[in-house]
């Protein structure tokens, strides 16, 4: 753990030097974020430009500022600074030799050359070294034509080198290493750059990666034979600036200058993560982060970047209706909407519909139209909540926000596992730990977070104690700068969710900051909230409550409804892309289109609407979801007011105009309780559905039709049986 | 045939395989067992007194050594126990482990013969040193004899260049070495007799072998070389 334990230790002591020395400690740690606060500025010349910069800046940074970029492989803004490439050497006037940039503070009056002919010389050099030792195989290497060795070769390397070992006996080679399923290595490539380890203990927290051995014996690897599978293990392949780390599902597929980039946003989690599809030939290839500072930075959790081979399989391809004997089969689109419409129209207003994981705002605004002018007012979500507390949208809303989270200072988890159910919220957490003294709790199963925390329990009265005060952790909430108190939304679903949700509303009342609502629900479903803000229901028990003669199931795999709840006549039709649960108990299957296939808005668990981008078209017969439901109200008669997303959009505007502002986020108020006070919280101990790594990479229908997320379960399961067999050898 | 073996690249094990640890069954055994003798545990306790505890991370290299000195060598389990007193990642202590020569991460020979070849001892003759101690052990770089007695390695500068050429045996230092001296120390390490260790030629240190060539005579009385002063009985001014 890179927590700096002397910065815990000094501040624990309290005297004003000690704390002097721990923001020492602490700016330093931060320097890559943010440069230490001070009034003044020094300035410096960057090839005879002036910059003002903040003390403490680097070289690098100042050079930044004024758009010069100095070449570099080992440091990265978001990771500790290594300075071990030396790629980033600078001439410095009155500097005897050139310095390293990424890791050297300016002082006032210095003059930087970024291009000087001490400056080329040295990275001329420095290229020479690294290419000694690096393969030339890039016509065969994934990262060829995005590898950052290759770019700076071409624009800062020398055009001959002095190696001339044409028998290749003093060219090092390395083993390659296993380290899963996501991530290929191929370790003769590796340039030693260190990301890969910075990444793997600062932002992920495993400290898996190392270095062994010394000189030109070193390489990156693990010390027993180990898998490096984390939820975010995919991320060192992004960040490797060398082809020694890629993407295996992804390696031999493509080049970079074929494929065509989507901007678009993910949907497997309640994040948003922002992401780029690349495609090709009408097939998803693979999925990259997109830089987005509030929402993903430039992270992307590993179900989010994998499971995009889900999307090729177990498709819904063409409408399907049920026949008497039991099984499904294809017909026109014609056929499916005939017999559904007549379902429809016999069922007299008797119906219902309910929302799933995936859906998209559009699709969910359609649905409850539809159902609306059919005389139905039963739309519900598939995931529970709390009943009545979906009026203030405060209520179920990650209120601090997902970016405000880094600043929070005394967290507590109640029935949540971040990790898994949103890896990149759990990543701000650990930054805040790391960086901001946070001090987390949670109650329910003892789990691994990758940081240090506290466990106070499973038993859920200790919800209560903990908001009336009494509990030793509620001096830190109470103490804290910005305290949050994050609740997972599964909990929510159960009996006495009501009353966890009021009584924690209630506190957070009290911790309440200018500028902080300390009140979270960490959703896990991206269509939850879009769902919650048009008006759904939550749950679908009440939807099952209402026995309805016609069901709409609208991307609702999740398996909380089954045939047995439902009336016998109930005619289910199911919308949505995958033949997942929702489909196998459907009488008619209409196939919408995946998240990559449609232009949706999706609204994050902070209650931020930002919009997909189709990359590629729907498979075969498959249509937008939207386009379904508006043809079907053609069908049964009650045409609904738009014929493109244009119009459906207006339309949005006036159920819910924040949700049409994309990428903005709209304060939320305050969560209150709507006269569920008088239950009492006593529903046996708080529990989280993901406990450990494999239960996080099949979460939902794309997922759980990926083969790679079935490989990485694989995986995780062989290694766990591989330590037990050994520990029972030991015995 | 050269040609051959010219085009033979080496291949980089992984460290695992290198270190040899957890292999078989056996080595797994050993893997799990590792824990500080009692009065190692003393020695723990009074060095991680040394430290705040939020820095015992600084005594890294001392309980690494503690672990070897008590196992022979460094256990991959050995260096597990010691990164979990100290309350490092295990990898962290398993770097260090791997970057310091002085840790053996395999079993290694009751005596340790390392030799200098850095450039003192090369112009003094250590690499006929090192060659007669590979032809007497039978041993290249690196390897370790049968019967575990000896290891032998090449090494770098022990900083007693005055006294080249030099070989280490475990902790002790053997200087002006020369092949009959040599010949001598290895056949009292075979019969697990220590020779007196430092320099084999007679000389207590570094001094010079044939006695003192400098600082022979007694040395000048303060003032010696000094500018005259003015005689104090004719009181003549300085100008």
């Amino acid at each position: 753990m890179i927590r700096a334990p002397l910065v815990k230790a000094l501040g624990a002591l309290g005297s004003p030097t000690h704390q002097m020395a721990s923001r020492a400690v602490r700016t330093s740690a931060m320097v890559a974020q943010t440069p230490a606060k001070a009034p003044e500025k020094i300035e410096v010349f960057v090839d005879d430009i002036p910059v003002q910069v903040a003390p403490g800046t680097t070289v690098l940074q100042a050079a930044a500022q004024i758009g010069v970029e100095i070449p570099r492989f080992c440091y990265h803004e978001r990771l500790a600074v290594a300075g071990n490439c030396r790629m980033c050497l600078v001439e410095v006037e009155k500097s005897p030799k050139p310095v390293a940039a990424c890791a050297m503070p300016v002082m006032k009056g210095w003059r930087i050359k970024t291009n000087s002919d001490l400056t080329r010389k040295a990275r001329e050099g420095v290229m020479e070294f690294l290419l000694m030792n690096h393969p030339l195989d890039c016509p065969i290497c994934d990262q060829g034509g995005e590898c950052d060795l290759q770019d700076q070769a071409m624009a800062f390397g020398s055009d001959r080198s002095r190696f001339t070992d044409i028998n290749y006996t003093g060219k090092r080679a390395v083993e390659d290493k296993d380290i899963g399923p996501l991530v290929k290595t191929i370790m003769t490539r590796c340039i030693h750059c260190t990301r890969c380890i910075r990444f793997a203990s600062e932002i992920a927290g495993v400290d898996d990666l190392g270095t062994t051995g010394r000189g030109n014996d070193m390489q990156i690897g693990t010390y027993v034979e180990k898998l490096f599978l984390t939820e975010l293990s995919g991320n060192v392949i992004d960040l490797c600036p060398v082809g020694a780390l890629t993407n295996k599902p992804y390696s031999f597929v493509a080049r970079p200058w074929e494929i065509r980039k989507v901007s678009s946003i993910d949907v497997l989690d309640a994040v948003g993560s922002n992401i780029v599809i690349s495609t090709r030939t009408n097939e998803v290839l693979r999925i990259l982060p997109r830089e987005n500072e509030d929402v993903n930075e430039e992270w992307l959790a590993d179900k989010s970047r994998f499971a995009c081979d889900g999307l090729k399989r177990q498709r819904l391809v063409a409408p399907m209706v049920r026949m008497p004997n039991g099984e499904l089969q294809a017909v026109e689109w014609e056929g499916a909407l005939i017999a559904v419409a007549k379902a429809v129209k016999a069922a007299g207003g008797q119906i219902a519909g309910i929302s799933g994981q995936l859906a998209d705002l559009e699709a969910q605004v359609a649905l409850k139209d539809l159902l609306n002018r059919l005389g139905s007012e039963v739309v519900t979500t598939e995931q529970g909540f709390v009943q009545g507390g979906t009026d203030s949208r405060a209520n179920y809303l990650l209120n601090s926000t997902i970016a405000g989270l880094e600043e929070a200072d005394a967290v507590l988890l109640v029935g949540t596992n971040p990790r898994y159910e949103a890896p990149l919220v759990n990543t701000r957490l650990r930054k805040a730990y790391v960086h901001n003294e946070l001090q987390i709790a949670s109650i329910g199963p003892k789990i691994d977070l990758s940081y240090d925390h506290q466990n106070l329990g499973a038993d859920a009265a200790l919800v209560k104690d903990v908001c009336s005060g009494s509990h030793a952790f509620s001096k830190v909430l109470e103490g804290a700068k910005k305290p949050a108190i994050i609740i997972g939304a599964d909990l929510l679903e159960r009996a006495d969710g009501a009353a966890i949700h009021a009584t924690v509303a209630e506190y957070c009342k009290k911790l309440k900051k200018p500028n902080w609502n300390p009140f979270n629900v960490l959703q896990n479903n991206a269509g939850q909230v879009g769902a919650l803000d048009v008006g759904y229901k939550a749950g679908a028990q009440v939807a099952l409550k209402a026995q309805p003669k016609v069901l709409f199931l609208l991307n609702a795999d999740a398996g909380k409804v089954t045939r047995e709840q439902l009336p016998k006549d109930c005619f289910v039709v199911y919308i949505g892309s995958h033949g997942d649960n929702g489909a196998s108990i459907a009488d008619a299957v209409l196939p919408g289109a995946a998240y990559t296939e449609k232009q949706a808005i999706y609204v994050n668990t902070e209650g931020r609407p930002q919009q997909t981008l189709p990359g590629v078209s729907p498979p075969g017969m498959a249509r937008e979801d939207w386009k379904i439901l508006r043809a079907l109200s053609e069908v049964v008669a009650q045409p609904l007011p738009y014929d493109n997303l244009d119009e459906l959009r207006n339309r949005l505007e006036d159920v819910a105009p924040h949700l049409t502002r994309l990428g903005q986020l709209e304060p939320a108020g305050d969560a209150g309780a709507a006269g569920t006070i008088s239950k009492s919280i006593g529903g046996g101990p708080i529990d989280v559905q993901l406990k450990e790594l494999k239960d996080y990479f099949m979460t939902d229908a794309v997922s759980r039709a990926s083969p790679t997320m079935a490989k990485c379960i694989s995986a995780v399961n062989k290694q766990q049986r591989e330590n037990e067999a050994k520990q029972s050898v030991a015995i | 045939m050269r040609r051959l073996l010219q085009g033979c690249r080496s291949i980089h094990m992984s460290s695992v395989l290198r270190t040899g640890g957890q292999m078989d069954a056996c080595a797994m055994r050993d893997m799990l067992k590792f824990e500080f003798s009692e009065d190692n545990q003393r020695r723990v306790k009074a060095l991680l007194a040394w430290y705040p505890e939020a820095e015992w991370k600084g005594a890294l290299i001392p309980l690494l050594d503690i672990a070897q000195r008590q196992q022979g060598w460094l256990s991959i389990s050995a260096v597990q126990a010691v990164a979990e007193i100290i309350k490092v990642d295990p990898m962290k202590a398993f770097e260090a482990a791997q970057f310091y020569t002085m840790f053996f991460m395999k079993p290694r020979g009751k005596y340790v013969v390392s030799v200098c070849t850095s450039t003192p001892c090369k112009l003094r003759g250590g690499d006929e040193i090192f060659e007669a101690c590979k032809k007497a052990l039978n041993l290249v770089h690196g390897q370790t004899t049968p019967d575990m007695q000896f290891t032998l390695k090449e090494d770098y500068c022990m900083g007693a260049c005055v006294n080249a050429p030099v070989l280490a045996v475990n902790d002790d230092m053997y200087e002006d070495l020369d092949e009959k001296s040599l010949a001598d120390i290895l056949a009292k390490l075979r019969k697990d007799k220590l020779p007196p260790a430092g320099p084999q030629n007679g000389r207590c240190a570094c001094e010079p072998k044939g006695g003192p060539t400098t600082l022979k005579t007694p040395p000048p009385p303060p003032g010696f070389m000094m500018q005259d002063l003015p005689d104090p009985k004719t009181k003549k001014k300085c100008q």
